[in-house]
């Protein structure tokens, strides 16, 4: 594309020339419109004039006589920049005025309005051009008619003015629309321009470019920082996604590694029957657990992208957490920890069921591993753990609290990425994968995931636990209906 | 049992041939889905075992196929997809069961047991008998030798399902989404607690165990002198 045809094919200068289309219609249109009604204006003046004149003529006519008007008649044709005047008699004969020829017609009909006639005047030196003048032809008593006309070349000298200042108002718009389609457009093209080569080099790799903004916050800043605001999210997600597959090439790797040489040391042993029994039996356990894993990454992974297919539907949360709890209690229990589960009879989200369920019991696995006190003291507090549905009119909340150790602050966004185990948990089995599981799934139901230390807020009889604790609570958006109000779920569970 | 297995990859193929007939079925095989949905729709098996992405045709047109021309032989879809919408895609197309690969042998093999007896009228019952075990489902009422058991809801669609399989190995997955309707595994294992509470009430009092667990499969109830 050439630099010209690229300009001449620029957003602006379709605008500049829709502009200049419009403000010259425009501009048309007033200039008609004014020139209409000055001529109007102009015209009604001209006829009042003669009107009056034939009027004051009629008048002085009564009063003096013929006499009296000849020679008024005659004294005003004889003024400078004097109206048309011709008197005539009923056979035709001129008695006065200023008129040399006239064709005989023009006195056939009297006039009751004036009307538009085409004349010449005669100066010194010849003939001038045409005139044009208003004429009126009226009857005086006697058979005499009196010619009284007006000529129209003030009227006609304003719509010249008019049409003057048209054309040249038309020229300076054209010259102005010209010269600010080169200014805008090629203003436009620059920052189009410089968008272009910074996308440019992002799509050839370099992910850390941004937008220039220049802070002026006219639109072109907006979209700056909306697409800057992207191409960060972008990196962000790239980044992550590196740092995902870095960890699976090390988390599926680990014991893949560990099970290729289990195989193989027992391929290089004494080849008894009850080595390579235990070792098949170890081998198909972490097969195993490597296909959790990997089922838990698809999952994730699935949940994530949002995909299409799962099924979202309007739920009780509190059906949902009893459900689980009631899986889960015999196992809290034989751990000998403390259950405690609190639910309103009715808290609607919209969501998946399976999916909260395991995302439930995930944060319930964590609790059953951490919920023992930090204290070795043997008569300290039992450990325990609670779920908790709280409603109000913005969201719904899910707490799983324990009264273990916690989490540090600082940790906490490390723990929701996958593979992320903390130190004090290495010893625990698992695949790092629990909270990044939930946090998905709050991410799918866009409920808030938050992590805090119980302390404050798991407390028994007044008793406050030692441990820190960890608490983390889901806060899904509430459910409305089509007039905002509150969603109460049919066949919701009736208080006990 | 008869049982015919449509599955491409000729390894697994030849694996589970050989583990269904240790296991004391016979078992036929057709490499493509052409193959495969001539045999099931010519000959009477007891269970099918069919792959979702087969050659020549889709696991699931071979399924609604069958299903259109009313031959009602219980499916078990094996899929490598294993995805919560592609379970549910399978069942609609008229499959019975769904199982993602990779899979415990173990696992198939209670599955497609407890498939192939969906087919008799159990429902009918009302009553379900273990030895001296009796369990009323309308009455939800539990007696062991005469003697009345309290259950919770839970515990009792628990000993429902497994006296309702009596005899055949159900897996902690199999009780996981029929009795709690999930299909995810917990990390914990839950069941067994569950298992070992219900053996509290069933077994405990009594001389002989009939809750039986079947090392690396799940469990079992039996009266192990019939």
């Amino acid at each position: 594309m050439t630099t010209i045809g690229k300009f001449f094919r620029t957003t602006a200068i379709k605008l500049s020339l829709i502009y200049l289309a419009v403000f010259a219609g425009f501009a048309v249109f007033l200039v008609l419109y004014l020139n209409t009604t000055t001529t109007t204006l102009l015209t009604r003046q001209l006829n009042e004039t003669v009107n009056a004149e034939i009027k004051g003529l009629a008048e002085q006519y009564g009063q003096r006589g013929l006499p009296g008007l000849v020679a008024l008649v005659e004294r005003r044709s004889r003024q400078p920049g004097a109206n048309l005047y011709l008197l005539v008699n009923d056979s035709g004969n001129v008695l006065a005025g200023n008129i040399a020829r006239i064709s005989p017609t023009l006195f056939e009909n009297v006039d009751s309005e004036p009307r538009e006639i085409r004349y010449r005047l005669i100066e010194e030196g010849g003939v001038a051009a045409g005139h044009t003048a208003v004429v009126r032809v009226f009857e005086l008593r006697g058979g005499y008619k009196i010619l009284v006309g007006r000529d129209l070349g003030e009227r006609e000298a304003l719509q010249g003015v008019v049409h003057e200042t048209f054309f040249i108002a038309g020229a300076l718009l054209v010259v102005l629309g010209l010269i600010s389609w080169v200014f805008v457009s090629s203003r436009v093209l620059k920052r189009i321009d410089a968008v272009s080569n910074t996308t440019q080099s992002i799509i050839s790799g370099d992910l850390s470019r941004r937008l220039l903004i220049t802070g002026s916050g006219d639109e072109f800043d907006r979209l700056a920082i909306s697409l800057n605001a992207m191409l960060g999210r972008i990196e962000e997600l790239m980044h992550g996604l590196k740092e995902v597959s870095d960890n699976i090439a090390h988390d599926l790797k680990t014991p893949l590694t560990r099970l290729r040489s289990r195989v193989e040391s027992a391929l290089a042993g004494n080849g008894e029957s009850e080595t390579y029994r235990e070792t098949l039996e170890m081998t198909i356990n972490e097969a195993d657990q490597l296909i959790k894993t990997f089922n838990a990454l698809l999952l994730i992974a699935r949940v994530e992208a949002k995909a299409p297919g799962e099924v979202m539907s309007d739920l009780n949360l509190s059906q949902i957490v009893e459900d689980v709890a009631e899986l889960y209690e015999p196992m809290v229990e034989e751990q000998g920890m403390v259950f405690v589960v609190n639910t309103p009879p009715n808290a609607p989200v919209h969501g998946n069921r399976e999916l909260i369920s395991q995302a439930l019991a995930n944060l319930l696995d964590n609790a059953l591993k951490y919920a023992q006190p930090s204290t070795d003291d043997p008569n300290g507090p039992e450990p325990k753990i609670m779920i908790s549905v709280t409603k109000n009119a913005d969201e719904t909340v899910l707490v799983v609290a324990d009264n273990g150790s916690g989490i540090d602050e600082d940790a906490r966004t490390k723990v929701l990425q996958r593979f992320t185990r903390l130190d004090g948990s290495r010893s625990q089995p698992g695949s790092g994968l629990g909270l990044s599981l939930v946090s998905a799934v709050a991410g799918l139901h866009n409920a808030k995931i938050d992590l805090q230390h119980t302390h404050p807020s798991l407390k028994d009889g007044g008793d406050t636990y030692p441990g820190r604790g960890l608490s983390i609570s889901l806060r899904f958006p509430a459910l409305q209906d089509m007039k905002g109000k509150n969603v109460e779920l049919a066949g919701a569970k009736q208080p006990a | 049992m008869k049982i015919l297995i449509i599955e491409d990859d000729q390894e697994a193929a030849r694996y589970l041939v050989k583990a269904l007939t240790e296991a004391g079925h016979v078992a036929d095989h057709a490499a493509d889905g052409d193959t495969g949905a001539h045999k099931a729709l010519v000959y009477d098996y007891d269970v099918l075992i069919v792959d979702r992405m087969l050659p020549k045709r889709d696991g699931l047109s071979i399924i609604e196929d069958l299903r259109e021309r009313d031959k009602q032989t219980p499916v078990m879809i094996l899929s490598a997809l294993g995805q919560v919408d592609d379970r549910v895609k399978g069942l609609r197309a008229g499959g019975d069961d769904y199982l993602p690969k990779p899979y415990a042998f173990s696992e198939l093999l209670a599955r497609i047991e407890v498939l192939a007896r969906r087919r008799k009228p159990e429902d009918v019952e009302t009553i379900y008998t273990v030895g001296d075990l009796e369990l009323d489902r309308l009455s939800h009422t539990v007696t062991r030798a005469g003697q009345n058991i309290i259950l919770q809801p839970r515990e009792f669609r628990l000993l429902e399902y497994l006296m309702r399989h009596a005899g055949h190995v159900v897996t902690r997955t199999m009780l996981l989404e029929n009795v709690w309707d999930y299909h995810f595994d917990p990390q914990t294992n839950v069941i067994d607690v569950h298992m070992s509470r219900l053996r509290g009430k069933v077994d405990k009092e009594f001389d002989k165990p009939l809750l039986h667990t079947v090392r690396g499969a799940g469990y079992v109830i039996r009266d192990d002198d019939r």
